[in-house]
């Protein structure tokens, strides 16, 4: 049986979480891991071929080649989203091979990788620690998964793997570009997905590094983002996955009147408090309501005569254009979302490649994150407190990953943009269902509704006096939620953990319990 | 007389479980009532579903059946018109169950307010009505008519009760667009008593109709006063629209419909508006003569916004105070184009400010240096500086001296 441990965000922990000693969340900054970076195994040149090749004919032979066991981990990435073929196909040469219990270590799932389901049931999967929605979160929520699911941020994966928390015995790297010797990118090849960056600590840190490509190009593959010197094996196959999966043609603005009145006032918040100034820098990801943001940011932008030093975030053509009409002078790109931002990675120096490590890393020497004056995030739950849960519906069910979220919460000014409720589900609750990060944190909330600034950034408070924004107390926000959804009845929990959610430390600051 | 016979009976949008609204299901049978109600929101909400669907079914004195609620998120308000509207098509009748008032419910308005942007909501689409308040819009319209299908229509009449009650319509004129002949009776009479500031009454051709629908509203709404505004939709409603909008007092503005007029012309509409110019000149002329409020059609295409400012500016031009929306970002545009122009404004708080001071010399001329300035053009400049306040280009404390 587990033990628990009540937590610095008042939340109960599990001290132990698939048969290692975990660490409650102990505060902002409240806990400093020591010692050594982990490392791989040795490796000698002595071992590769001379002439560079690499090459295996297939998964299952590469698996065979870097030693797959049972009960090893793993890992695999999301740059092609929701057209992945790779890491089902490795799964299905493993069960293939008979093997058992390993732990799938991906920086994020989607619906497409419901194929693991078959694996989890038959035990060739131990259990997922990624993100986990759509039927993986449903298998997960209902407590059929053997060991704790485990929800990091992306900068947290890095934290993960560089302090040996998870070690990584075999990563699979899906690559849309890459030559024999495992020099790999992102940004060109029928399945070009931009960059390859949630592979990049993966490719360093691993015991073993298989490239699987559908695009397999001669000595040297020029840039690349994934080094062939950390690469064992590379996999020639007919397609890693359906292009039209992985990014969009074009990136779809809301057209929701409630979304786009808040991402305008957001935008607006942004102009008034002065934030939007000469040189700034801002973080919007492809969700339909940032998106808004950026047009209506742009619009302000442009009549004010300012421009921004740097975007980060998800690229797309609005970022894109952006950038060749002068009103940025950077993006420093995390993810890729549309065609467009894919052709600009690949033509235009400005537009930079980044990685968890460069961006929101913990055991880096700083990162981005920190840097940014405003970014802008959506969020399932906030509550009285300003706590923010991204990663549980308010049933308590696993619905999202928590990707960049967190370590975005470190800007300067951290914006939750969400709708007041969802088809009577109020999005502003007395407390949310799953800390995933805490009020500290959290600047401002923007809803249709109006607008409520934590009582912590006085600063922010006095920048918007005068303002003709919406601005309301969260509680009196609530109070209207009451009144137009009704008084929400409480959700029992139950006892049974099925995941945990880590802050970007590395200690745990919520649990995630197995749904009626 | 006849018992009524009790019938199968379904209400609310077809398909599973539709977001922000429910379906609701009747059978009738001789075993005791059962009610089955299942919810997305049950875990937070099904006790008060369960407990409004009981209000309603006690109300309709149902005892026997089968009641199935598939809710896929509606609030209060919207269960207690889909439970009410299934169970009047099953038959039975009853008080309705009515929602909890809003806490601006009671809110009030003028004669004269001004109405520049109106945002019609379909009457049947609850989820589009919950945040309808939120935009600004000088009036929102809850619209029975042309948006809603005639299988629909009783169903959106008690939704729409519903919403004048319940619903938050912010700072907006509370309207409510009717249906002609006798399903537009049936929505005078059940929307009437709740507080509608305006009732739209389309495709009018004749003063008795309006005479007919203010009767039908002074009973309903009890002497509340109701303003009117007549739709005219058809050459023969232009070729009387000066009686239509002088003949009754309870009319405050006038406007017209151009999709249905130009099909009765055989006239295709076109971006220039030619071949309904007179009829827009027509409907300007006639309200100002009755002394009502001449307000524009709308404009139909929500993605292109160059062609709603131009449109606004050329409707402005004929003389007309307002114009239709159908999506809430046009609404910003239009209170835009609406707001008069600095050297506009410049010259009307001149004016005022001199009325102002005739007014207090207690002289009947208003001069301007050592022109006078006719009452019309007083009148036009304390509008101009309405529009200038409502727009945020004068503070509403002005001083003469901002001229």
């Amino acid at each position: 049986m587990n033990n628990f441990e009540r937590n610095a965000a008042g939340r109960l922990v599990p001290t132990e979480v698939n048969g290692r000693k975990s660490v409650p969340f102990a505060g902002i900054g409240g806990h400093r891991p020591t010692g050594r970076k982990a490392a791989p195994t040795i490796a000698t040149c002595l071992d590769y071929p001379e002439d560079g090749d690499k090459r295996a004919k297939s998964i299952s032979e590469a698996l065979k080649k870097v030693g797959l066991k049972d009960g090893m981990v793993i890992s695999s990435h999301h740059h092609l989203r929701n057209g992945d073929l790779v890491a089902n196909a490795v799964f299905d040469a493993a069960a293939d091979m008979g093997i058992k219990d390993l732990m799938w270590f991906p920086s994020a799932s989607f619906p497409v990788h419901a194929n693991q389901l078959q694996h989890l049931e038959s035990g060739v999967i131990h259990h997922i620690e990624g993100s986990m929605n759509g039927p993986l979160g449903a298998y997960c929520s209902e407590g059929k998964m053997r060991g704790l699911g485990v929800l990091r941020s992306h900068g947290g994966r890095w934290q993960a793997i560089q302090d040996g928390e998870v070690h990584i015995d075999v990563a699979v790297i899906a690559a849309p570009t890459a030559d024999p010797f495992g020099n790999a990118t992102g940004d060109r090849g029928p399945a070009g997905c931009g960059l390859l960056g949630f592979a990049l600590a993966d490719s360093i840190y691993a015991d073993k590094v298989i490239v699987v490509t559908d695009n397999l190009v001669s000595f040297p593959c020029v840039p690349w983002q994934i080094q062939g010197n950390n690469v064992d094996i590379v996999v020639e196959v007919p397609s890693i996955g359906d292009p039209a999966k992985i990014v969009s043609g074009t990136t779809r603005v809301t057209q929701s009147p409630d979304r786009l009145r808040i991402a305008e006032l957001a935008a607006r918040f942004c102009a008034d408090t002065g934030i939007m100034k000469p040189g700034f820098s801002f973080q919007a990801g492809a969700g339909g309501t940032t998106l808004a943001f950026a047009i209506y940011l742009r619009d302000l932008m442009r009549s004010a005569g300012v421009t921004a030093r740097f975007a980060r975030g998800g690229s797309n053509q609005y970022m894109t254009a952006m950038l060749e009409e002068g009103l940025i002078d950077y993006i420093l790109d995390g993810q890729t979302f549309d065609l467009e931002g894919v052709r600009s990675m690949h033509e235009d120096p400005r537009h930079i490649n980044t990685s968890p490590f460069t961006s929101y890393n913990f055991h880096g020497k700083g990162n981005f994150a920190s840097m940014v004056d405003v970014a802008v995030l959506g969020a399932t739950e906030v509550d009285l407190g300003f706590n923010g849960n991204v990663v549980t519906h308010s049933d308590g069910r696993l619905l999202h990953g928590v990707g960049g979220w967190q370590n975005c919460l470190a800007s300067k000014c951290a914006m939750l943009l969400v709708p007041s409720f969802r088809d009577r589900i109020p999005v502003i609750v007395d407390e949310v269902t799953t800390v995933c990060g805490p009020g500290e944190l959290i600047d401002v909330v923007v809803t249709e509704r109006g607008i409520a600034i934590n009582p912590r950034r006085r600063d922010l408070l006095d920048a918007v006096a005068g303002s003709d924004l919406p601005i309301k107390p969260i509680e009196e926000l609530k109070a209207e939620l009451d009144r137009i959804c009704g008084v929400p009845g409480k959700v029992k929990k139950t006892e049974d953990p099925v995941a945990v959610v880590k802050w970007v430390d590395g200690t745990i600051i919520d649990t995630v319990w197995r749904v009626r | 007389m006849t018992e009524t016979m009790i019938v199968a009976a379904t209400a609310g949008p077809a398909g599973d479980r539709p977001r922000s609204d429910l379906k609701v299901t009747y059978q009738p049978g001789s075993e005791a009532l059962s009610v089955d109600v299942s919810s997305k929101v049950d875990y937070l909400y099904g006790e008060a579903i369960n407990a409004a669907v009981k209000r309603v079914v006690e109300a309709f004195n149902v005892g026997t059946g089968e009641l199935v609620i598939d809710d896929g998120g509606a609030v209060e308000w919207v269960i207690l018109a889909r439970v009410e509207t299934c169970l009047r098509r099953a038959g039975f009748d009853g008080a309705a169950v009515l929602p909890k008032a809003a806490p601006n419910a009671g809110a009030t308005t003028s004669r004269d307010r001004l109405r520049r942007s109106r945002l019609y909501v379909p009457g049947n689409q609850p989820k589009l009505m919950q945040s309808a308040g939120l935009y600004g819009a000088d009036g929102i319209i809850l619209d029975l008519e042309d948006s809603v299908p005639p299988a629909e229509k009783d169903g959106a009449r008690i939704l729409v009760r519903n919403a004048l009650i319940a619903m938050d319509w912010g700072s907006s004129e509370r309207m409510v667009r009717v249906n002609q002949g006798s399903a537009g009776i049936a929505d005078l009479e059940e929307i009437g008593p709740h507080n509608p500031h305006v009732v739209l009454l389309p495709k009018i051709e004749a003063p008795a109709q309006v005479k007919q629908a203010a009767a039908c509203l002074e009973v309903a709404g009890k002497g509340h006063e109701i303003f009117l505004m007549p739709i005219l939709e058809s050459p023969l409603g232009i070729h009387r629209a000066f009686e239509i909008a002088a003949d009754e007092p309870s009319v405050a503005a006038l406007t017209l419909g151009l999709e249905d007029l130009s099909a009765e012309l055989g006239a295709p509409r076109t971006e220039e508006g030619v071949e309904s110019f007179l009829a827009r000149q027509t409907t300007v002329y006639a309200a100002r003569a009755a002394g009502v409020q001449p307000i524009a059609s709308v404009y139909s295409d929500i993605a292109d916004e160059e062609g709603l400012a131009a449109y606004i500016v050329r409707e402005r031009g004929l003389g007309f105070d307002g114009i239709g929306c159908i999506h809430p970002r046009q609404i910003p545009i239009v209170h835009r184009e609406m707001t008069p122009t600095e050297a506009q404004v410049e010259r009307a708080i001149r004016i005022v400010a001199a009325a102002r001071e005739a007014e207090k010399r207690g002289l009947g001329a208003v001069a301007l240096g050592t022109k006078m300035v006719d009452p019309p053009v007083v009148k036009q400049a304390f509008r101009t500086v309405e529009l200038a306040i409502s727009g945020g280009v004068l503070a509403s404390d002005w001083q003469p001296e901002d001229a």
